[in-house]
């Protein structure tokens, strides 16, 4: 039996040019940027004043809301600013300064190198599922796939569901990015940790841990860890885009598909990343809140590509830099994978929560071939791992029928790409049915409290 | 030949049959629609654009048969000599309205943005602005992908490959709105048409403070005010670091337009002062020459 999703999928060209390479260190930065909306939900609010000073790890703007998230700080300093910033897109974001003083960043340092734990296996084993939960949402956990959805929110199922698994997304399907890997590698007996407390905090005992075959070492390193651990066990899984999907994930390893609409929990799975496993364990035994973490920093010509540990809010031109900074022959960043990635203007800006990459194209792979007309090949129809048919969304979109795409499930779209990919006339096909998503659920937001 | 024959004739009685039968029902589900109906239909544009607030023109046409007033009905491609005929198709009389024309807050040219970067995907300007600010480092101008010239039924709006932004056709333009709601970063106004079609506005939308807003285009309002001081009027606001001039106010007489540091107010249908044909005759003059 294969073991993948069935629906649709496509085979883009690996490049994890950083597979092999280790996590590095980043030194903590003088100054860093935090942004307020770095998860999916409501923006944190701000409540620190100019000028006040805040330790590492201190809460900056609090969740304002029940999907929203905490924001803290990487550095010990002193407030200086807060104001609006520009993001890598160019669009503005509430920010606040903080800029470290030389003892600050002393005392910071040291602080890392001692890496004390604050709560005792005991201490934990303690710890109620509810206070588990209540750590991880004090601590700002969100997603960090890339989606950034607050983890607390995904680990209170509504009502009349019943969680059976939790299961530890550590596919990483996109082309180039390593950093769930390279953590994998690291810390496996943490993210063991994470995966028990999430287990815990979920009142499910069974998980699993999905990761492709393109990732034998951690395979291994994990299947061995596991070994003694009944509750817990390792799936590998063929290689195929967008198998880190939720939906598609789910399917590979349970065989259960997620309704259209429904969401992925009521199939009674819960999906974390690896990372989050990881994040969960620092908060839960370290006491540290989401304020550092991994991000593949790549590209064909980048000098020294690697996989860093990075301070949330260090600022990206300067962590470029420590990869080499941008090679002469740059065409396109994207924040993210070359598949579901966003390209930017600008790297001066503040690093944030769901960063999970920083891509630098060559200009000769950065362009977008010239568009065809549509010859009706259904290629996006078979790429489309949700059964979907990209062209007809596309052109629904285009033409603004939003009725007509609505009932074509166009929010059902996860936005993977594969349809663009795939597309042989070079159509920007996820584009417009990004659009028709945008539109068709503002239309359906509005029709609600009629009903 | 006795074949040909039978086959005339049940060919013939099919015929027949089906004629009689589609008699009857025509007879009996007609629907009884007002004759002024398509009569008003007939005068109407049938560009559908939306401008009255229905769903088309048959839609209006409908409205206006049924109306007891026709104070809330307006065709804008029409004009007014079309709507008093169908005022007096259906015995009313149409209310007053002066022409809208659509004008653009935006002046921000490929010579005064500074173009920062070139995008490549989709050609629509929602898609962009979703995805990032696009090409210049302005937030609130025109992303020049022609969504409102998409939206013309009028055929009034074309981009202009020099500047890169879009032209409004005033001959052409109904004022119909469509290009207002397809604008998605809501830089499309609809002014009064003004006397002669005379019209002074602020031709952006930056809200960033002064110095950001001139680093960002060189034909930015900067919020200085001047305007707003200068106007004899009292028709011109400056709020978020934006000068607005209310078209209902103002008397053109182009003062704020003197005193605009920037160049960021601008106007249209005004005779070209002696200055400026002076200006013009020595370009000319200079294109002849080489």
């Amino acid at each position: 039996m294969s073991h993948t999703f069935h629906k649709g999928g496509v085979h883009p060209p690996e490049n994890k040019i950083t597979a092999s390479s280790h996590i590095t260190e980043v030194e903590l930065p003088r100054e860093v940027i935090v942004t307020f909306s770095q998860h999916i939900g409501a923006m944190a609010v701000c409540c620190r004043t100019k000028g006040e000073h805040v330790k590492r790890g201190d809460l900056i703007a609090k969740a304002s809301g029940f999907v929203s998230a905490n924001v803290h700080t990487p550095i010990s300093g002193t407030v200086t600013r807060i104001d609006k910033w520009k993001t890598a897109f160019g669009y503005t974001a509430d920010t606040v300064t903080i800029v470290a003083a030389d003892d600050d960043h002393a005392s910071d340092t040291a602080y890392i190198a001692d890496g004390e734990a604050t709560r005792t296996q005991e201490e934990v084993a303690a710890l109620s599922d509810k206070e588990i939960v209540g750590i991880i949402d004090d601590a700002g956990i969100v997603g960090l796939g890339g989606a950034a959805f607050p983890t607390k929110v995904k680990l209170s199922p509504p009502p009349g569901v019943k969680v059976d698994m939790l299961l530890i997304n550590g596919v990483e399907c996109e082309p180039y990015l390593t950093n769930d890997h390279a953590l994998m590698l690291a810390a496996p007996e943490k993210i063991l940790a994470g995966i028990k407390l999430l287990m815990r905090a979920a009142g499910t005992d069974r998980a699993v841990i999905g990761i492709e075959r393109n990732k034998d070492n951690a395979i291994r390193l994990l299947e061995s860890l596991t070994a003694d651990e009944p509750s817990i066990s390792v799936e590998a899984l063929d290689v195929k885009y967008p198998q880190g999907g939720e939906k598609q994930l789910i399917e590979a390893v349970t065989g259960r598909e997620v309704p259209s609409g429904a969401l992925p929990i009521s199939t009674g799975v819960i999906v974390q990343n690896v990372a989050t496993a990881y994040a969960v364990y620092e908060a839960v035994y370290l006491g540290k809140p989401l304020i550092e973490r991994i991000i593949t920093v790549t590209g064909p010509s980048v000098k020294r590509p690697g996989n860093y540990r990075v301070p949330i809010g260090m600022n990206m031109a300067a962590l470029v830099n420590i990869a080499g900074g941008v090679p002469a022959d740059t065409g396109k960043i994207i924040l993210g994978g070359p598949m579901m990635g966003r390209a930017v203007v600008s790297l001066d800006a503040p690093t944030i929560k769901g960063i999970s990459g920083i891509l630098m194209l060559p200009d000769s792979e950065a362009h977008r071939d010239a568009v065809q007309p549509c010859i009706r090949c259904a290629a996006c129809v078979d790429a489309c791992p949700m059964g979907l048919e990209p062209y007809l969304l596309a052109t629904l979109s285009r033409r603004q029928m939003w009725d007509e795409a609505e009932s074509g499930k166009i929010m059902n779209c996860i936005e993977c790409g594969c349809c663009s990919y795939s597309c042989p006339s070079a159509r920007p096909i996820l584009d417009y049915i990004r659009l028709g998503k945008t539109t068709v659920g503002g239309i359906i937001r509005t029709r609600q409290p009629k009903q | 030949m006795s074949s040909v024959i039978i086959a005339i004739i049940v060919l013939g009685a099919t015929g027949i049959a089906g004629a009689v039968i589609l008699y009857a029902v025509a007879k009996k589900f007609h629907v009884k629609e007002d004759p002024r109906i398509a009569l008003i239909e007939e005068l109407l544009p049938g560009a559908n654009c939306g401008g009255c607030g229905r769903s088309g023109c048959h839609d209006f046409a409908c409205a206006c048969a049924s109306a007891s007033s026709l104070d809330n009905l307006a065709c804008p491609g029409a004009g007014a000599e079309v709507m008093k005929k169908i005022g007096d198709i259906v015995g009313l009389t149409p209310a007053a309205t002066t022409p809208k024309v659509a004008v653009l807050h935006c002046n921000g040219s490929c010579t005064n943005r500074p173009v920062t970067s070139t995008y490549d995907g989709a050609k629509s300007c929602a898609i962009l602005g979703a995805i990032y600010i696009g090409s210049s480092d302005c937030a609130y101008g025109c992303l020049g992908q022609g969504d409102c010239v998409a939206s013309c039924r009028w055929n009034a709006i074309h981009m202009d490959p020099v500047t890169g932004l879009p032209v409004i056709d005033t001959e052409l333009c109904t004022g119909c709105g469509a290009c207002t709601a397809a604008c998605p970063r809501h830089i499309i106004e609809l002014r009064d048409k003004g006397p002669k079609g005379r019209r002074v506005w602020v031709a952006c939308a930056n809200k960033e403070r002064g110095a950001l807003a001139l680093k960002e285009c060189k034909a930015a309002c900067i919020g200085c005010s001047k305007c707003r001081k200068i106007c004899p009027h009292d028709a011109i606001t400056v709020e978020n670091n934006l000068s607005y001039i209310d078209y209902t106010k103002c008397k053109l007489c182009r003062k704020c337009e003197a005193v605009c540091p920037t160049g960021s107010i601008i106007d249209s249908g005004f005779p070209l002062t002696v200055k400026e044909m002076e200006a013009l005759a020595a370009t000319r003059q200079q294109q002849t020459q080489k």
